[in-house]
């Protein structure tokens, strides 16, 4: 699914919300079933670890960690998620083999790497151990646009080996082929609290 | 992985890392520094004499007559009568018994006369003697052995004439019986080395033309008839004992309080200096605070370079937290990035102390006397280093609890 919107009109706020790291004032979010305003916040934290995985628009990668480090940081918070990417160094060279990420990239620091080659760390990391679903949040903005096509080609690709889900956020109209499911934020009933 | 990934994001800031890191190591050495020289101090302190069980004197105070006899700090209040030494030394409990008198000086140096028995017995810093480095010990009656700083201050050397003054900061010279430095003593960092030392005997043979405090108007004895004069002292300054047997000790002391015919004092020297350094113990207390006080300005500095870190680490505590890491992983990574800090800190201010002390060490020994050995930490040390790492990571909580704050408000949105 896109989700398509202007910037300033709350498409971050809505990841936000979605992935549970910060609670509506009033409503309810329902992930993977789940009413998620109805878990405490540690259980949002833990939700997320383990059903969603999150690509940024750039600066995905903590930078002094090595590739590996960063691809295996969301093991570190589901244990769910680890259980299924095990052997995990196995996982790791796998996912960087099917982004072609070059092996000896993989020890190397994740601040060396170009942003291209960051991005597709970024999508190796969230799609390690296979979550239900992956948000991107723009995560081709940073990319030039003869980029933007092959990271897409490989992001797709990889989706539909892992069976995920993919919720992506742009202001980009044309990427909307490539979906299922394409959504204006602006179509999205808002509903203001009525100024007495 | 989080210890990897924290060790990891120290390097990446290494020089503000480390200039914290200098900080807390310079503070650590420095009040680990200070403490090796106050119980060092306390040490030669309390070393300056050792191998005597008692001294004895007239009635007075026991720190009084400890800063007389072995310090040679004050006057005494009187004197001991030579039948009551005399009395002492024979008793069967005393080993051995050297006397000592006081009360004269050469220029701002303390003369004290008294057998060679002194040499043998005195002892310093865990049972080391006295040992001359030039010359040798007093042969002749007008014989003087000289201290370390004696022989430096003065410019002194073996075979020169010195003449002994009446009292202390006196301008009446005992200028009519010149004595001749016999021997040198080494360098021990106790008083001897500031101490002329003669012969009991020469005590009295430059008194002998003189009578309370003054040069008896025409009387010059001549060397030749001093030299076949009984010149067995009326009374001495005070006496040090070693007895047989330590459980003896108490025994002697109380029969010296109680001594009938004139009011003694016999103290055990260790107690006493324990006494004395209650009193001079304050200074040293004031510099420990004074250390600890640096140690606190480090952590401080610590706190701020956290401080200053969370804004351009927003980002990655934003990544962080899209992993699912709760806030509370973020504020103990924070906290166990300080005590790594903390704990570099630590060590290489052990380091730093360890080649400090290396260095000092023979400086400090002949230019003060003071001995600071080199050896594993102490119970205490330790205890010390691990206060500053805790401390460290106590400090950071206050850093940790704002990034806490804000990972908690940015939510993912990245801000950088």
């Amino acid at each position: 699914m896109l989700l398509l919107g202007e910037s300033g009109s709350g498409k971050s706020t809505l990841l936000s919300l979605i992935c549970g790291i910060v609670a509506p004032d009033a409503g309810r979010i329902i992930v993977a079933g789940q009413d998620i305003t109805a878990l405490s916040a540690a259980a949002r934290d833990r939700l997320r670890a383990e059903r969603i995985g999150v690509i940024f628009q750039q600066f995905n990668l903590v930078p002094f960690g090595t590739v590996c480090d960063n691809i295996l940081l969301p093991l570190r918070f589901a244990p769910e998620r680890r259980g299924r990417a095990q052997p995990a160094r196995a996982e790791v060279e796998r996912l960087c083999a099917a982004l072609r990420l070059p092996g000896d990239l993989i020890g190397g620091r994740a601040s060396s790497l170009s942003v291209g080659q960051q991005q597709r760390v970024a999508v190796a990391r969230a799609l390690i151990g296979s979550p239900p679903l992956i948000v991107a949040d723009e995560p081709t903005s940073a990319l030039d646009s003869g980029s933007q096509g092959a990271f897409l080609d490989l992001l797709f690709e990889q989706i539909r080996g892992h069976g995920t889900s993919l919720l992506m956020v742009s202001h980009d109209a044309r990427l909307g082929a490539r979906f299922d499911r394409v959504v204006e934020i602006a179509d999205i009933a808002t509903v203001e609290p009525a100024v007495a | 992985m989080m210890l990897r990934l924290a060790l990891a994001s120290l390097l990446a800031r290494a020089l503000t890392v480390s200039m914290t890191v200098l900080a807390i190591a310079l503070s650590v050495a420095l009040f680990l520094g200070v403490e090796k020289v106050r119980t060092g101090a306390k040490a030669s302190f309390a070393d300056t004499i050792s191998g005597t069980d008692l001294i004895v004197g007239a009635r007075s105070g026991s720190v009084q007559l400890l800063l007389y006899s072995v310090f040679r700090i004050g006057n005494a209040t009187n004197n001991i009568t030579w039948e009551s030494y005399q009395d002492i030394a024979a008793r069967p409990e005393v080993d051995w018994i050297v006397p000592m008198s006081l009360g004269d000086s050469h220029r701002q140096f303390r003369v004290m006369g008294t057998t060679l028995g002194f040499f043998e017995h005195y002892r310093y810093r865990q049972g080391r003697g006295l040992a001359v480095g030039q010359g040798a010990l007093m042969d002749d009656l007008f014989d003087a052995v000289i201290g370390a700083d004696v022989a430096t201050t003065l410019g002194y050397a073996v075979g020169d004439p010195i003449v002994v003054s009446h009292g202390i900061a006196s301008f009446s010279h005992h200028d009519d019986q010149p004595f001749r430095v016999a021997g040198i003593l080494d360098k021990t960092g106790t008083p001897v080395d500031r101490t002329v030392i003669v012969s009991l005997e020469a005590i009295e043979a430059i008194h002998v033309d003189w009578q309370s405090g003054a040069r008896i108007p025409g009387q010059t004895t001549p060397e030749a008839v001093i030299r076949q004069m009984d010149l067995t002292p009326a009374a001495i300054t005070a006496a040090l004992i070693g007895v047989q047997s330590p459980l003896q000790t108490f025994r002697i002391q109380r029969a010296i309080n109680t001594y009938p015919e004139e009011p003694l004092l016999a103290i055990l020297p260790g107690v006493a200096l324990q006494e004395l350094w209650g009193i001079v113990g304050i200074a040293e207390e004031a510099l420990l605070a004074v250390s600890a006080m640096v140690v606190v300005t480090a952590l401080i500095g610590l706190m701020a370079t956290i401080f200053s870190s969370l804004n351009e680490r927003r980002r990655e505590m934003a990544i962080f937290r899209a992993m699912g890491a709760r806030p509370r992983t973020i504020l103990s990574m924070l906290v166990l990035e300080a005590a790594l800090t903390a704990t570099a800190g630590a060590l290489l201010g052990v380091a730093l102390l360890y080649a400090g002390l290396v260095i000092a060490q023979p400086l400090l020994d002949s230019a003060y006397g003071l001995w600071l050995p080199i050896g594993a930490p102490t119970p205490r040390e330790l205890t010390v280093l691990l206060a500053v790492v805790a401390a460290a990571a106590i400090v950071s909580l206050l850093p940790a609890y704002r990034a806490y704050r804000m990972s908690l408000a940015d939510g993912m949105i990245v801000r950088s």
